[in-house]
């Protein structure tokens, strides 16, 4: 999918707060969101600081969405388990899955293993993105975040963006 | 300067402002001083109190959002503050109750009485930066910050103290905080 649609998608899902750290992955998909005109991309710091902004726009009445690499789901652990999962304030995380199948650098090796792992760990509702599921996967997301309020993962391997 | 007199005299001052109040003794003190809705008591996610209050203000521009901080947390998450000094929210008061250790967990020392916060503060660009030592300024001081254009930042060099006994644990379960604090705000889950 282009990254233009994929911002559509996720705009029409009634995402309205962006926030993150970037990955290459998904590189245009955040350019366009700092471009986007309708809704704010707040860049972040660290990835466990942009789930807690993330967090305090849910409050303030957004529904946030948060962008990262995988490499940052350990940072921001202590976050979604004692923030978001007990006091049940969603958000959508899109993760680039680095390291998926170990095809990729040293440093995405160990954590490309173990992501799904660390979200099952937790209980956190995840989906990998194909290049054919996205609508449905974006939807799935908005389902299981008005049930039952808790943060949910897109997994986006490598190939998945054009 | 006592953490329990700074805190009840900021509970006090407190109107409709949304309150985020750091984790340990400054959530259990706020809420055993004054329990209101309009009060979110973050029990884990140490040091994000910051990052939260900054949502809250970007997300809710016509509501005053206080953050009660405690030096501990704000040197977790000390990348906020550049953040917050970036994005120069108007209705964002920064309040740290400085009392250079980890009190929560019994007084063991961090190292803002080395590294001076206020001065970290004011290079991250907080359009207003101030130290206060003295109880009887805090007073006159909260005045004029709660109507002052923000960023503010707001250092209250407190004494470290053993917790005095009849501070309680916050009684509201995390999704009643969260329910009564949206409700305040006029926001749905
Ligand atoms: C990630 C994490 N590490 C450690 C703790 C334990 N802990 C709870 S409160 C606290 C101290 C907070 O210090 P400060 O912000 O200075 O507030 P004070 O207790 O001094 O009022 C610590 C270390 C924790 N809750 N979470
Ligand atoms: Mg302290």
């Amino acid at each position: 999918m282009r990254a233009e649609e994929f911002v559509e998608l996720l705009k029409e899902a009634g995402y309205n707060f962006f926030t993150g750290v970037p990955c290459s992955l998904i590189s245009d998909v955040i350019i366009l969101l700092e471009k986007d005109r309708q809704v704010p991309y707040i860049p972040a710091v660290r990835e466990d600081a942009a789930v807690g902004l993330a967090a305090g726009a849910y409050l303030g009445g957004k529904t946030p969405c948060v962008l990262m690499q995988n490499s940052g789901l350990g940072q921001c652990l202590n976050a979604l388990s004692s923030l978001n999962l007990i006091y049940k304030i969603p958000c959508l995380l899109i993760v680039t899955w680095r390291g998926y199948r170990g095809k990729d650098w040293p440093e995405h090796w160990v954590m490309g293993r173990a992501c799904t792992g660390l979200l099952d760990s937790i209980d956190l509702p995840y989906k990998k993105l194909t290049p054919r599921n996205l609508e449905e996967a974006v939807e799935w997301s908005s389902k299981v975040i008005s049930r039952k309020r808790i943060p949910v993962a897109l997994l986006l391997p490598k190939g998945v963006m054009e | 300067m006592r953490i329990t007199r700074a805190l009840k005299t900021i509970m006090e001052m407190v109107r409709g402002e949304l309150v985020v109040a750091a984790n340990g003794r400054i959530s259990r003190e706020a809420f055993t001083l004054r329990d209101r809705p309009e009060n979110f008591y973050m029990i884990g996610s140490m040091g994000l109190a910051s990052s939260i209050a900054l949502g809250l203000a970007l997300s809710q521009p016509k509501r005053k959002v206080v953050i009660l901080d405690g030096d501990g947390n704000v040197l977790m998450n000390l990348g906020v503050l550049p953040q917050i000094g970036a994005l120069l929210p108007p209705n964002l008061l920064h309040i740290v109750l400085d009392n250079e250790v980890y009190g929560s967990t019994g007084n063991q020392c961090t190292i803002s009485s080395a590294v001076g916060l206020e001065k970290i503060a004011r290079s991250s660009g907080y359009l207003v930066v101030k130290k206060i030592t003295e109880e009887k300024s805090l007073r006159p001081t909260l005045r004029q910050y709660l109507k002052a254009r923000g960023p503010v930042f707001l250092l209250a060099k407190v004494e470290a103290e053993v917790e005095p006994k009849g501070i309680k644990r916050v009684m509201h379960s995390p999704v009643e905080i969260r329910n009564r604090f949206m409700k305040s705000i006029g926001s749905k889950p």
